[in-house]
């Protein structure tokens, strides 16, 4: 998670001081101003352990949010995010709860298979409401928000839905409390998901039409590109990241209930706006998504360190935090 | 005449050494012009010379970087944001500022809408809406939505907004880049009639027939420096043209070279019907540059791109090379060498907020991927080779493509298409909104890509631009192909005659 990777993802050949895009900057910038703060607020803050833990609980919002990336780049927005986490989050433990196969360790993997599976076809659905159906993003995903919510309050009948077998439970734990060469196994997946997502959207064919298809549809469409595909998959590549977030999910608690991952759309999408992207689509920045929701997760772990803002506060915070953002990027789009 | 009793009379607004910088690049130089009282005044130049600036400095949009505007003689400092305009000092972008959902009683009065009692009084202002249209003589209905209106219409609701505010000079930044003749024709009627009752007009234009036509006086205006301002009785558009670019015009369109007619047949349109377009064929030949034209709204771009695969045929076939082309597709038409150059480069053709490389590869990007990713070095080497080959001209190679000038951007538009190495290449207004001498290096590289054996269909509403660089010309008038000119038929009378109706022949 350093400057220079994002760097020269934007700029591959020369690179002077002059040539830094300030929006680029900024989120990482901000993120060593809050470091400063929160050290001088707790000399607890800075430690390694405490660094870690704000890392690995921001791991489910910034997974979203580089899935939500792609989304916002291609000049779309979803807003089913927080409901799709229960709703695969639930269809996952039903499902090791059904015992259908004896074997744990298969049953594990199968489980985790059926609930990427899940998760890509529930981003493949807002994706065609949105281009078939040619409904507004906003619109189409408001109502599979509700629909995935509704389902999940049906299948937890309005309770919550835990893992029941123990011996899957204490298979599973590691995959998040776990370490991968001491490095908390949360941490790992976000940085292997971004590299991935940094290389499908800078490298790639398809990112570079991501980018065309969020600038501009007629351009993209006269350039011979196939717009509606580009966005539908930009959907799933959204779904199939709920999907990772709940791999990580599942195991913290071994449960969910209809109230998992409320407004997680909206952090996520503030992440994502935070770390520099354009929410009317065209430039997207994965590392600085994963900024953002670093500096959402770490502007709650200053505020419980420190003791002079309530923690009840912390939503009116993240709620300033965008509005922050997006004065910022538009002040530095005006000097550039 | 008009000019004859305004030289002696007090300039409504004048600029006195006026220049800006932007940056560190300085745009104007010292510039000096002045405004008379019901005169036309013409602004001319090639891209990039600083007209636009100069308008908006006038018009209160820009504070120049020093010098002074006078306004009826006395310096003033103009309010920015188009508070100029309560002075009677109108701006009429080249992009209009209306609102599509707004009905042409309310664009008009948007912003200073009538009311009683903290009530929108709707008659009043629909009556005053009339009065200003029928002023104008414009037909428009006044409860009409901007969104229905065609493009000479919506320039007919600015000047009426114009009007209506009671203006002293009007700005029109390239006010006919979008009108057909006819329509200009009526805009410049309304223009004539305004101006004799004392209403003063600046007007910027690349086309020179136009400037001859409609204005009393030209300033030419080249690199941001003042060159000439005189009467246009004592010049002609070949001398309006040598002030503009500073050199002599030699050659403006290349030599044509005629295909043998044993020549293979690329490509075969065979009773092609659109939505509009109706029963249209024709053949082009390898190595031909094939004219299309024809009035706005003839249906030139819509068959096109019912051709190209961007809209969708009712009946009729393409062949392409003998073989079949799929109707609707317009991604296997162009991977099987048939491309299409949008009009519009900066809605359709170009990402504005991009940088070169980026737009340059857009369509072809197969080209440079390796193992499934996209390969830096080789898209810089297109990018060199694409500035080498068209002449693209920029200060910073990561400029934004939408900070370029018009005539790079057109430049980078046929790289562009060209990058997917097409046999046959659909060029759609080749040169809207770009200076003369950009104009000819254009007209050159179409030659030259139909000397590489290359064909070429050029849809132009500039007839001298079909003349000039086309060996046969096909006219379309409402939807039909109305004929096809061939050799000493190709003149811009025969073409008008064709275009406007008065005779018609069968397709060849």
């Amino acid at each position: 998670m350093s400057t220079n990777s994002e760097i020269e993802e934007r700029a591959p050949r020369r690179r002077t001081w002059r040539d830094i895009d300030l929006r680029a900057v900024a989120p990482f910038a901000a993120l060593i101003l809050l470091l400063i703060v929160g050290a001088l607020v707790n000399p607890n803050f800075i430690g390694l352990t405490n660094l870690a833990n704000v890392a690995t609980r921001s791991a489910f919002i910034a997974i979203i949010a580089v899935g939500a990336t792609f989304v916002i780049s291609s000049g779309d927005l979803d807003l089913s995010v927080g409901s799709m986490v229960a709703f695969v989050a639930s269809l996952m433990i039903l499902f090791m709860n059904s015992g259908a196969i004896a074997d744990p360790s298969l049953m594990l993997v199968a489980a985790m298979v059926l609930a990427v599976v899940i998760g890509g076809a529930c981003g493949l659905l807002n994706g065609l409401i949105t281009t078939l159906g040619r409904i507004e993003p906003f619109i189409a995903t408001l109502g599979t928000m509700g629909i995935y919510r509704g389902l999940t309050t049906w299948l937890s009948q309005g309770g919550a839905i835990t893992l029941q077998s123990s011996e899957l439970q204490s298979l599973y734990r590691p995959a998040y409390f776990g370490n991968v060469l001491g490095v908390p196994v949360p941490i790992v997946v976000i940085l292997v998901v971004t590299a991935i997502a940094a290389f499908v959207l800078y490298r790639t064919r398809y990112g570079r039409h991501v980018v065309a298809v969020g600038s501009s549809r007629e351009v993209a469409r006269y350039s011979g590109i196939a717009v509606d595909r580009v966005r539908t998959i930009a959907f799933v590549i959204q779904g199939l990241c709920v999907a990772v977030a709940v791999l990580l999910y599942v195991p913290r608690l071994g449960s969910t209930s209809a109230t998992t991952g409320i407004l997680w759309e909206l952090q996520a999408i503030t992440a994502v706006v935070v770390g520099g992207t354009a929410l009317k689509g065209g430039a997207g920045r994965v590392w600085g998504t994963i900024c953002g929701a670093f500096i959402l997760e770490l502007v709650g772990n200053i505020m419980l360190l420190s003791n002079f803002i309530s923690e009840y506060l912390i939503g009116a915070i993240q709620g300033s935090i965008i509005i922050i953002a997006m004065l910022v990027q538009r002040s530095l789009t005006r000097k550039s | 005449m008009a000019s004859d009793g305004a030289n002696a009379s007090v300039p409504v607004l004048a600029a006195e050494r006026i220049s800006k910088t932007f940056g560190e690049v300085q745009v104007l130089f010292s510039v000096d012009m002045d405004i008379l009282p019901g005169e036309v005044h013409a602004l001319v130049g090639e891209n990039g010379a600083g007209k636009s600036t100069l308008i908006k400095t006038l018009s209160g949009f820009q504070p120049p970087t020093s010098g002074r505007i006078l306004l009826d003689g006395e310096p003033v400092t103009l309010p920015a944001n188009s508070a100029a305009e309560a002075l009677g000092i109108i701006l009429i972008h080249q992009e209009f500022n209306l609102a599509e959902h707004l009905t042409v009683t309310e664009s008009l009065f948007l912003g200073r809408e009538i009311a009683r009692f903290g009530v929108l009084d709707r008659k009043a202002m629909r009556a005053e809406a009339r009065r200003v249209l029928d002023m104008l003589g414009s037909r428009i209905d006044e409860n009409a939505l901007i969104s229905s209106l065609a493009v000479a219409d919506k320039q007919m609701v600015e000047i009426g907004k114009a009007i209506s505010r009671d203006a002293r000079v009007i700005f029109m930044d390239e006010p006919t880049a979008v009108l057909s003749r006819e329509e200009a024709g009526i805009l410049f009627d309304q223009v004539r009639k305004l101006k004799a009752k004392g209403t003063s007009f600046v007007f910027v234009s690349h086309k020179l027939d136009e400037v001859m036509e409609i204005s009393d006086r030209v300033t030419v205006l080249r690199d941001g420096q003042w060159i000439k301002t005189a009467p246009t009785s004592l010049l002609d558009g070949e001398a309006i043209a040598q002030l503009m670019v500073g050199r002599e015009l030699s050659s403006l369109y290349p030599a044509k070279h005629e295909p043998d007619v044993d020549e293979e047949v690329v490509l075969s349109v065979r009773n092609l019907t659109t939505g509009y377009v109706k029963d249209a064929s024709f053949e082009l030949r390898k190595g031909e540059v094939l004219g299309f034209s024809g009035l706005i709204g003839s249906g030139r771009s819509e068959l096109m791109e019912a051709i190209a695969g961007l809209r969708p045929r009712l009946s009729g076939e393409v062949l392409l090379h003998g073989e079949h082309l799929p109707a609707g597709d317009f991604r296997e038409t162009n991977r099987r060498g048939l491309a299409y150059m949008t009009k519009d480069r900066k809605g359709m053709g170009l990402l504005l907020d991009e940088g070169m490389t980026t737009n340059l590869t857009l369509q072809s990007l197969g080209q440079h991927v390796s193992h499934g990713y996209l390969d830096p070095a080789s898209e810089a080497k297109a990018m060199a080779r694409a500035k080498r080959r068209f002449d693209i001209r920029v200060r910073d190679d990561r400029v934004r493509v939408g900070r370029m000038s018009g005539g790079n951007q057109q430049k980078l538009l046929l790289a562009k298409v060209m990058e997917t190495e097409p046999q046959i290449v659909i060029i759609d207004e080749p040169t809207r909104g770009i200076d003369v001498g950009t104009k000819q290096q254009i007209y050159h590289f179409i030659a030259a890509l139909a000397r590489e054996g290359r064909s070429i269909i050029v849809i132009s509403s500039e007839m001298p631009e079909v003349i000039g660089l086309c060996t046969r010309v096909a006219v379309m008038r409402e939807g039909h192909l109305v004929g096809i000119l061939e050799g000493e038929e190709i003149s811009e009378q025969m073409i008008m005659r064709y275009a406007a109706g008065l005779r018609r022949k069968a397709a060849g």
